[in-house]
């Protein structure tokens, strides 16, 4: 079957059909962005997991973070089955010539961050990646299925930290409101550009790669949260939310997406740590890839000697 | 050096009674660590009862531009199936 009637057919794409380059190209840049999207997404968390307030939540932020670790392997294997290497995946990741999502480059200043995080951030990340478990190309769909699977804790386990905050002291819950003014605006940015000014989503959405708008993702998120934030006693930073019962969503506010770019252009608040940290957990653990690559070249050696 | 690491594919066994599945791909210097980057990659919630690992480079894969000519034999065979065959009326246990 020919790479345009399998689209049509709504099937998928494997490693070893034919696609056209383009294509090929557009997946290995979006999988690889969302892989190092999800390994630089461990620092903000990883912030907090030596100052976490109980062991329950220490051991709990520690298999969040652990999960953000699989998600970027399930991701760059996925890449790689388009015929790249990892090593230069990363290469790219370091020399700043591939992005990862914008949103790893703000800071966590409190606990309370780790529960806007993982209610927000991740929120509108299982809003973005739920409908990619049935994207076109299989090993990303599936990897996808994977990752979607475990997402729900994460979101779960952040607006456990907010109710919690929230319904505890007055500082507690200033703290908790703190961290949402912080993050709500960010996280509405995850979704990308509007519709107009997103010029690959149309190739995109005929390659079967997107299923749905960048604006009409953001609405979904935003149905979805402004009824939970009630719930959390906690007020989202954007005065003109409001329930249209014309349309059947919220209305929300305009997005300054002058701060998505100058977040994406290197200028955001963290950007700099967080490359500075990559790189240097990189170079740091090179001794044990060498090591491990050394006992296998002796045990090899070995093999080889007594056969 | 450590980029010359081999991709492993990775095989779960869900429960007992079950065939092992292809779940994904790692790479790692050799099988025990293979195996033990599966279990933490794989199986970080009871997903597993066994793993496989085995070398990606040993896989031999059929050819996806001779799907049709490899596999056309089996189109004209519809006689394989049980629902080929006439059964009378009234007949049970067939
Ligand atoms: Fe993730
Ligand atoms: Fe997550």
């Amino acid at each position: 079957m020919s790479f345009d009637d399998l689209l049509a057919d709504d099937g998928r794409v494997e490693p070893r059909d034919e696609m056209p380059d383009a294509y090929r190209r557009t997946l290995i840049r979006q999988i690889a962005q969302h892989a190092h999207s999800e390994i630089i997404g461990m620092q903000p968390e990883g912030n907090w997991i030596s100052r976490a307030p109980s062991l329950r939540r220490k051991a709990i932020l520690m298999a969040k973070v652990q999960d953000e670790a699989g998600h970027g392997l399930y991701l760059y294997a996925a890449a790689e089955t388009l015929g790249v290497e990892r090593a230069d995946l990363l290469d790219q990741l370091h020399t700043g010539r591939q992005k990862y999502s914008s949103i790893f480059n703000y800071p966590t200043l409190s606990w309370a961050d780790v529960g806007a995080i993982g209610w927000l951030v991740d929120g509108a990340a299982i809003v973005n990646q739920v409908p990619l478990c049935r994207c076109s190309y299989g090993p990303y769909a599936r990897a996808m299925v994977r990752v979607c699977k475990e997402e729900s804790f994460h979101q779960r386990q952040g607006f456990e930290i907010l109710h919690t905050l929230a319904h505890g002291t007055p500082e507690q819950h200033a703290m908790a409101q703190d961290a949402v003014d912080r993050y709500w605006w960010p996280s509405l940015m995850m979704f990308g550009p509007p519709d107009d000014s997103s010029p690959n989503s149309a190739q995109s959405m005929a390659w079967g790669i997107k299923r749905f708008s960048n604006d009409d993702l953001r609405r979904r998120f935003v149905d979805m949260t402004v009824p939970q934030a009630e719930i959390l006693g906690l007020t989202l930073p954007d005065p003109d939310i409001r329930w249209s019962e014309e349309r059947g969503h919220y209305d929300f506010g305009p997005i300054d997406f002058t701060e998505l770019g100058e977040v994406i252009a290197g200028n955001g608040p963290c950007n700099r740590d967080r490359m500075a940290h990559r790189v240097g957990a990189h170079e740091a653990g090179a001794w044990v890839r060498d090591a491990a690559t050394a006992y296998e070249a002796k045990r090899a050696a070995r093999a080889e000697g007594a056969a | 050096m450590s980029t010359a690491w081999p991709l492993w594919e990775v095989f779960v066994r869900s429960r007992r009674g079950l065939s092992h599945t292809h779940v994904g791909s790692l790479h790692a210097p050799d099988a025990e660590l293979a195996l033990r980057n599966a279990r933490d990659v794989y199986t970080r919630r009871q997903e597993g009862v066994s793993l496989w690992v085995v070398p990606s480079s040993e896989i031999v894969a059929s050819d996806p531009g001779e799907r049709d000519a490899f596999f056309d034999p089996a189109d004209d065979k519809v006689y394989r199936h049980p629902t080929f065959y006439d059964v009378p009326e009234g007949v049970e246990h067939l």
